[in-house]
């Protein structure tokens, strides 16, 4: 395969537009994957995952972002749409936009929905219109930062409540990027039962998402945690996603050590930034330790296979 | 010369579901039997699943297991290759392949080489075997037995090949990683073992026969793709990635004679040079010195590798 960013693609399924429109995304070449072949495995460990646990039926937060998007285009190949519930969970200030790209990927792929507004949940703690909620007074001058995290873990508790009424498993929608850096809430918008997709860069979610009919609209958007008004990923972060993948790619798949990421022409100070993003968030990505004091310790000295004989419910 | 007819069990065995996997290994079988195959080989822990960790001891089985036992005595008019974990005598825990033939089992071949990095923590939970041989078999030809990591090592084929086998038989679970565009069928490691596999039997003008499982074990597929390999280096059949299936493949013995009148490369190898020089080798690196023939004269410093006597 040849071709420099903008021109991947080995099924046919290139990010090109109509000509005099810009590309539909930037795919540094590194990282063109056969499309093929990571949905096969995807939809596969879907498929797998839900039958080793005794589940015919999952179900996924859509937020009108790509990466919810493909889980659900995915997860709809695996088990088929009648049993996927899509459920949408907006807040009061969520753009309605990313509402309405919602509910073209259910349209799309005729699968159950449900729409669960949060607001009340996320003010019933922090107070709304200078009265306070459950949180006290304290929590009416909240940060956007406590705020985002609320929201996820309210999100996550909504759909760990339907996964009972629904009879399925929570698909996690995360993508290798943000895990990288640390970019989720940590019992929020991570929590799931399992994760096709957190192994794909947010290069590679485009890529797939493109390969698979994700609408145009939702995968040439700004990727947003649309936790408040105007956020974007990469305002917030600094960097544009095919620059931090392809570090984050080399600096790690690749083993390539800060010496030979400058000569490859990446920025010191982005280097350097980037690395103390995935240390500090190293703690993210792991089962919480537990203190070594009995002859056999779960992670430690006792290690089973998740799904093994006995597993499913 | 009636042809031989291989068929490759290219199954997704049941993580730590033995008498499920044991089944499936019965209909393969007797489906094997039904279509004229004289070998039908299953892939490495084929019989228990590949990511057992704990499991692994749960799941053993001694080389005279009745379950084992009665596998093998389907195996009348046939030979099979299957995979197991073995619980050794002194209860060590290997990953084995058995050759079953004529309702018995008739050689057992345990892994060599675990790989513990990576994806792998086999070390930790299994022990390396320390025989390399080929086994003479009902088909009228050595064969050659080895499990997945152990094809990574040049001296397995090459041993085997110098020690009569024909056939060399791999049987793996070899998950599949590395999603690339520029691959090969856009696995990297797909591009790998072909690269392998298609070297190693024109170095060895031997039938590389190849079997590697499909579905998936917690978080790793296993991406099939198994390959009869002829004497030449050209492969004359290669299953579909990730799907299940019986497949068979026909092949002719003459062919390696042909080959290896042709392309004399067996006759040519240089076992007593190699071990000559392995012997120095190794007495370099422990600081023993040796004379011309390999036998050890002296001790000395432990050599770094950069230096010659």
């Amino acid at each position: 395969m040849s071709g420099g960013p903008g021109s991947p693609g080995t099924d046919g399924a290139a990010p090109q537009a109509d000509p005099g429109e810009e590309p539909l995304f930037e795919l540094p070449p590194e990282l063109a994957i056969d499309t093929d072949v990571a949905r096969r495995v995807m939809v596969g460990f879907i498929r797998n995952q839900l039958r080793q646990a005794g589940f015919g039926r999952t179900l996924l937060g859509l937020s009108g972002g790509i990466d919810s998007a493909l889980v659900a285009f995915l997860a709809a190949e695996a088990v088929g749409p009648d049993n996927l519930l899509c459920v949408l969970m907006p807040y009061r200030t969520s753009s309605a936009e990313s509402v309405e790209d919602a509910r073209t990927v259910v349209d799309r792929l005729g699968c159950a929905s449900d729409v669960v507004d949060i607001s009340p949940i996320v003010d019933g703690y922090f107070g709304a219109d200078g009265r306070p909620g459950a949180g006290g007074h304290e929590a009416l001058d909240a940060s956007h930062l406590r705020r985002g995290n609320f929201m996820a873990r309210a999100r996550m508790c909504t759909l760990y409540d339907r996964s009972v009424s629904w009879g399925g498993l929570v698909a996690g929608t995360g993508n290798k990027t943000e895990s990288l850096i640390g970019y989720s809430t940590l019992f929020g918008d991570s929590a799931c039962a399992f994760n096709p997709i957190g192994d794909l860069y947010k290069s590679q979610v485009r890529q797939v998402a493109a390969a698979i009919g994700v609408p145009e609209a939702i995968i040439r958007k700004a990727p947003s945690a649309d936790l408040w008004p105007g956020q974007t990923d990469e305002a917030e972060a600094g960097f544009t996603y095919p620059e931090l993948d392809r570090l984050l790619f080399w600096m790690i798949d690749k083993r390539r050590g800060d010496d030979e990421l400058a000569a490859m022409g990446f920025r010191g100070p982005s280097i350097e930034r980037v690395k103390r993003l995935v240390a500090v968030s190293e703690f993210k990505r792991q089962v919480p330790p537990v203190a070594k004091l009995g002859p056999r310790t779960t992670g430690v000295d006792y290690l089973y296979p998740r799904r093994r004989p006995g597993s499913a419910r | 010369m009636k042809p031989l007819r291989i068929a490759l069990a290219q199954l997704a065995p049941r993580l730590g579901v033995l008498d499920d996997n044991l089944a499936a290994h019965r209909r393969a079988l007797t489906e094997a039997r039904a279509g004229g195959a004289d070998l039908v080989v299953f892939p490495e822990l084929g019989l228990t699943g590949y990511q057992l960790q704990d499991l692994a001891a749960e799941v053993a089985m001694t080389s005279d297991d009745p379950r084992l036992v009665a596998l093998a005595t389907e195996t009348a008019g046939l030979s099979a290759v299957v995979s197991f974990v073995e619980d050794a005598p002194d209860h060590r825990l290997f990953i084995s392949a058995a050759l079953l033939e004529d309702g018995e089992v008739r050689f057992v071949h345990r892994k060599l080489f675990l790989p513990t990095y990576g994806l792998f923590d086999e070390r930790r939970f299994f022990a390396a075997g320390d025989r390399l041989r080929a086994t003479d078999s009902r088909l009228g030809v050595r064969v050659g037995i080895a499990v997945c990591e152990d094809f990574w090592h040049l001296a397995v084929p090459e041993t085997l090949a110098l020690d009569g086998a024909q056939i060399l038989i791999n049987v793996s679970s070899s998950p599949g990683r590395d999603l690339a565009a520029i691959h090969e069928v856009g696995l990297g490691t797909a591009a790998s073992w072909r690269n392998l596999m298609r070297t190693y039997a024109q170095l060895t003008t031997s039938f590389v026969v190849f079997c590697n499982r499909v579905g998936m074990d917690e978080t790793i597929s296993f991406w099939g793709g198994s390959e009869v390999i002829g004497p030449s280096g050209e492969a004359l059949f290669t299953a579909p990635l990730f799907d299940e299936g019986l497949h068979f493949v026909d092949i002719e013995l003459t062919d390696v004679r042909r080959e290896r009148i042709g392309l004399p490369l067996l006759r040519d190898e240089r076992p007593e040079l190699h071990l000559r020089e392995l012997r120095r080798v190794l007495a370099e690196r422990t600081g023993v010195g040796v004379d011309a023939d390999g036998e050890v004269t002296s001790t000395g410093e432990p050599a770094d590798g950069r230096g010659q006597v």
